[in-house]
């Protein structure tokens, strides 16, 4: 039972990372990218990890995998802010190379 | 059916390799090539994962693709910051060009062949065999660790060196480059919250090294990146000590320990480098220890371009 909830999990999870690769290469602009690509990360990372920690069934490499996802959301939700306020400053005319 | 799923996933990994270096050549965007490169390094780590080589893996991610890729972006920046903006005019083909082709062709023909006939001389089985049955009298009880700074240190304690002659190598060309602006709130709000962490996460892989994958080399280079991470939030010393002489000394101590210990060991009557059975743990831990700072500083001091803090005090406010 366990691990049909775990596949079912991560097959989502792919999904989202799919979405999102698609999202990246067919969107017309770079917010909207962005917005694709954060998505992957955070909610398609989420449930691969949810998934793999049940089929581990050990709480401290469910801990760790619960790590790689905080690292990774603090670290997404960051360099997405970085690139679209640098693109917005380039748009507004604020940033010279 | 599992040992087909691997063999699809290793056909695409492949495939995607191929592609992406051929791309990362290819380009003549100098930025597009450096984040083909990054891509390229990511996927060479999962090559070495695949391949049962964790502590390579890891090596192969923060050094060969984290600091490597921001060496090239910073460099990158100087020379766009040099030219006015990046140029993207194609180059021209000359004769050393299509010899350096043809001599690359040649060396991939060699590596080739090397590959095949290793392949085909299935009963080598290299030193592994000879690696666990000495692991015992090693001090530590990871293989990779036993042979980095047990029966191989001379060649470790060399490659330290190798690392400080390259940072007096970027000193001597006496560039500066321009410090980044103070961050804003999210950067800084990461920073603060990771560096910490990284510092943590360090000492963990220093400490594991002695019975799973880690060791002086990772460690050193997360360190490295906790280094990077706040140069890039406009802390312009990243995090190193303000004090040249310091900076210096934490440059060579790997280099030192590990001579002092060697020497020590002569002078005790035994070979260089060869430790006494019942030390070689602690030997191996204090060597690494000071390893992973010199490591750490010497990687900073490269991003910093050998910038030993007389440089910093020319503020750029286009930045």
């Amino acid at each position: 039972m366990a691990e049909y909830i775990a596949m079912a999990l991560i097959t989502t999870g792919l999904i989202f990372f799919i979405a999102g690769s698609i999202g990246l290469l067919r969107l017309p602009d770079l917010y909207t990218r962005l917005h694709a690509l954060t998505k992957a990360d955070n909610v398609g990372l989420g449930m691969i990890v949810l998934g793999l920690a049940i089929i581990s069934g050990d709480l401290i490499t469910t801990f760790k995998l619960l790590l790689v996802w905080l690292f990774v959301l603090a670290s997404s939700a960051a360099s997405a802010h970085l690139i679209a306020q640098r693109a917005r400053r380039r748009e507004r005319g604020l940033w010279k190379p | 059916m599992e040992a087909l799923i691997w063999t699809v996933f290793d056909f695409l990994l492949i495939t995607a390799m191929l592609a992406l270096g051929w791309s990362a050549l290819s380009t003549h965007s100098l930025r597009r090539g450096i984040a083909l490169f990054i891509a390229f390094g990511l996927l060479l780590s999962l090559v070495w994962v695949r391949l049962r080589a964790p502590d390579i893996a890891l090596a192969e991610a923060a050094i060969g693709t984290g600091l490597t890729g921001a060496l090239l972006l910073a460099a990158l920046r100087d020379e766009e910051s040099a030219a006015g903006a990046a140029s993207t005019e194609k180059p021209k083909n000359t004769i050393a060009d299509y010899l350096l082709i043809a001599a690359t062709v040649i060396l991939a023909l060699i590596l080739g062949w090397a590959l095949i006939d290793a392949l085909m001389n299935r009963q080598y089985s290299g030193l592994a065999n000879e690696v666990f049955t000495q692991l015992d009298r090693s001090g530590v009880t990871n293989p990779v660790t036993a042979v980095l700074l047990n029966f191989r240190a001379y060649d470790t304690f060399l490659e330290l060196a190798v690392l400080l002659v390259a940072v007096l190598g970027i000193r001597s060309l006496n560039v500066s480059r321009r410090p980044y602006l103070k961050a804003g709130l999210v950067l800084s709000g990461l920073t603060v919250w990771l560096v910490p962490v990284l510092i943590v996460i360090s000492a963990y892989l220093l400490w594991v090294g002695a019975h799973a994958p880690g060791g002086a080399f990772q460690s050193g280079a997360v360190l490295a990146a906790a280094g990077v991470l706040l140069r890039l939030s406009g802390y312009h010393g990243a995090g190193l000590p303000a004090r040249i002489v310091i900076r210096r000394a934490l440059m060579i101590v790997g280099v030192l320990v590990f001579a002092i210990i060697g020497l020590g060991l002569m002078v005790l009557g035994r070979g260089f480098l060869e430790y006494p059975l019942a030390w070689s743990g602690s030997l191996i831990l204090g060597i690494e220890t000071a390893a992973t700072l010199s490591i750490a500083v010497t990687l900073i001091m490269a991003f910093l371009a050998g910038e030993t803090g007389r440089a910093g005090n020319q503020e750029d406010s286009s930045c």
